[in-house]
């Protein structure tokens, strides 16, 4: 017997035996397209969660001002000296010494009352030089940013996020142009940012930016800043970097105890180390998802072919009292394993992708299909289906044809 | 009748032994069967008929003795081989008919020749020609669950034909059927035989085996009683048989 008419004999007999065949292709189905599904889920969280501490630089180095220390010793808030300023920003920018920082970006933050005709909101006004949005990666969605132009020109010149844009125009009116009162001085909007999610206190998207210059002499009256962000070439390198304008700047204000520094550098370290470790718990985490999802997918696959195959020890004993060899039978039940295996493993594919799909659009996450999650779970569950559906067809066909006909 | 001899069956035993207990299935039987002849073997359940029919039919092997078919050593061969014998040289016609369920009449003859490795038009050809044979010429697209029982063993005994067995061999083949159906098959096995098949029937009824030309009764695993049988009902019930029985008698 060929094996093309085998083959044709295979895809009869399952066409013949339809809801046994649904079946068998069925748990194929779902055991391959949950991996795929709950592979994909953990991968998009496991990417949202990257992206999220990824929109915050990851290269950052923020210098901030120490605390402010009364003659009786009471220590201040931190961040309350006035220690840091512009200059400092200045002659990290223009030194030679420093070789391991790529942009630095001066900044001076404060909360202060907005109003609009239209409605006021309680916001963060943060003073900031062209270089902030390359800084700390944000985007403009409308408009521009602030330029070096309205900096030296003291403009006044707002680009607000997109929750400012929701508080002061409730009643969606393109913001672009309209004017905000901060202090009672107007202000023009000229860039909407992007939103980078985040909410409560941190909300990224609750600022306005406004020039540095503005901000320091226009609004608030002062000559110092609350921080300066500097981003460093190499993320390998944020040792290296801290140390540098860590000296740098204790020579500048003259301070030769490092303990007694009035500024204090916080690098993104810290946050690295986090992600590095919350990544390798997400990864063992789908690694374990993965592969309970494929233990069970390939338990009831195995469950079903057994069972099929089992079922039909009957009819290998009546092919094999008709004069069929092991090789033709194993053959025919290998042949209809490897069907019923492909056609379940691609459609677990496709359902698995699916699934995947609509899960993102409801929780409005990230689609990502891993292809390497598709790879393992159609070949284990292939690998499975296909040893389960030969395995007991071999055994039934070293039967002796009159113990398998008389098989119940 | 020519004297060639189809199965030469010399001293052959089956004994079915589990830790405890020694079952003697066959006891040192021995018989020929020649070509054309229509042999029914009877006996009560247990008499050990079924283990010989398997034996004969490459189905099962024996303890001991020899088993020629065709002049070839059936004992000794390998499962293969057996299934190679079986294939071409044996048609089998079970009690339970042992149709594919839910395949047509004609894809269920035609299987044994699929393995015989016979091309797909000479199959088909084949199969329409042995169904028509035994009556079915319009039930060729009917699929088995859809035939009432004797239709079933008609389409068995199709099947056993499409080989060109050396011998039919029919165990208990009007076992489940109604009793005017089974009246149907025994007509074919006779008009088989007169065209020259060998046949070997198990029955534990007399009126059926009534119908064979030879008698063999088996007891506890011996032959009791090897006799020809002439019996005018069955002329009676069909004349025109009459004339080639007595030809060749």
């Amino acid at each position: 017997m060929k094996l093309i008419e085998l083959f044709f004999e295979s895809l009869n007999t399952l066409t013949l035996n339809k809801t046994r065949t649904a079946l068998a292709v069925l748990g194929i189905v779902i055991g391959i397209g949950s991996v795929i599904a709950l592979m994909s889920q953990g991968l998009a969280t496991q990417k949202t969660i990257q992206n999220r501490i990824e929109s915050l630089g990851s290269n950052l180095l923020t210098v901030q001002p120490g605390a402010s220390r009364s003659s009786g010793g009471v220590r201040g808030a931190q961040g309350s000296r006035t220690t840091l300023t512009l200059d400092d920003a200045k002659a990290i920018i223009s030194s030679s010494e420093i070789t391991t920082i790529n942009k630095v970006s001066p900044e001076y933050s404060s909360r202060t009352q907005i109003i609009t005709p239209q409605g006021n909101s309680n916001t963060q006004i943060q003073g900031v030089t062209p270089n902030y949005s390359d800084v700390h990666k944000i985007s403009i969605s409308d408009g521009v940013f602030i330029t070096q132009k309205d900096v030296d020109s003291m403009a006044r010149v707002a680009v607000v996020g997109p929750t400012v844009i929701a508080n002061l125009f409730p009643d969606g009116s393109n913001p672009l142009g309209q004017t905000i009162k901060i202090k009672n001085q107007n202000f023009t909007i000229i860039g909407v940012t992007v939103a980078k999610g985040g909410s409560g206190f941190g909300n990224q998207d609750d600022v306005v930016y406004v020039p540095l210059s503005t901000a320091q002499k226009q609004l608030f009256g002062v000559n110092y800043l609350s921080s300066i962000a500097l981003e460093a070439k190499n993320a390998d390198k944020m040792t290296a970097a801290q140390d540098e304008i860590g000296y740098f700047l204790l020579a500048r204000h003259k301070i030769t105890d490092p303990s007694s520094a009035d500024f204090s550098i916080m690098s993104q370290q810290d946050m690295i180390d986090t992600i590095t470790s919350t990544t390798a718990t997400f990864t063992s985490l789908l690694a374990g998802i993965a592969a309970i999802s494929l233990l069970v997918g390939g338990i009831g696959i195995m469950n079903i072919m057994l069972v099929t195959v089992t079922e039909r020890t009957r009819e290998i004993g009546l092919r094999k009292a008709l004069g069929a060899k092991k090789k033709i039978i194993t053959t025919q039940f290998l042949i209809e394993s490897v069907i019923l295996t492909f056609t379940g493993g691609i459609l677990g594919i496709i359902l698995g992708i699916i699934i995947s799909f609509v899960i993102s659009k409801l929780a409005s996450s990230l689609f990502v299909i891993s292809p390497v999650s598709v790879f393992l779970a159609f070949f284990v569950s292939v690998g499975i289906g296909i040893l389960f559906g030969w395995y007991p067809a071999k055994k039934a066909s070293n039967l002796q044809p009159i113990e398998a006909l008389r098989y119940e | 009748m020519t004297n060639q001899v189809v199965i030469s069956i010399k001293n052959l035993s089956k004994i079915y032994k589990t830790d405890v207990l020694e079952t003697v299935a066959l006891d040192n039987i021995s018989f020929d069967v020649k070509k054309g002849e229509f042999v029914a073997i009877m006996g009560p359940s247990g008499s050990g008929k079924s283990t010989l029919m398997h034996i004969i039919g490459a189905l099962d092997k024996p303890t001991s003795g020899t088993y020629l078919l065709d002049g070839a050593n059936v004992a000794s061969l390998n499962d293969d081989q057996l299934a190679e014998i079986r294939n071409q040289k044996i048609g089998f016609i079970f009690q339970s008919y042992n149709l594919l369920p839910r395949t047509t009449t004609v894809k269920n003859v035609m299987l044994p020749m699929a393995y015989a490795g016979i091309p797909l038009e000479e199959r088909e050809k084949r199969a329409i020609k042995y169904l028509q044979l035994v009556g079915l010429s319009d039930h060729l697209k009917h699929t088995s669950n859809q035939l009432s029982g004797g239709q079933q063993q008609r389409v068995a005994i199709a099947r056993a034909l499409s080989m060109h067995p050396s011998i039919l061999l029919a165990d208990e083949p009007t076992g489940n059927i109604a009793s005017t159906q089974a009246e149907e098959i025994m007509t074919i096995f006779k008009k088989l035989n007169d065209q020259g098949n060998t046949i070997i029937m198990i029955t534990h009824e007399l009126d059926i085996a009534q119908k064979s030309k030879r008698i063999i009764h088996i007891k506890d695993g011996k032959i009791i009683s090897d006799n020809l049988n002439i019996q005018k009902n069955i002329i009676k019930k069909s004349p025109d048989v009459l004339g080639n029985l007595e030809g060749l008698i």
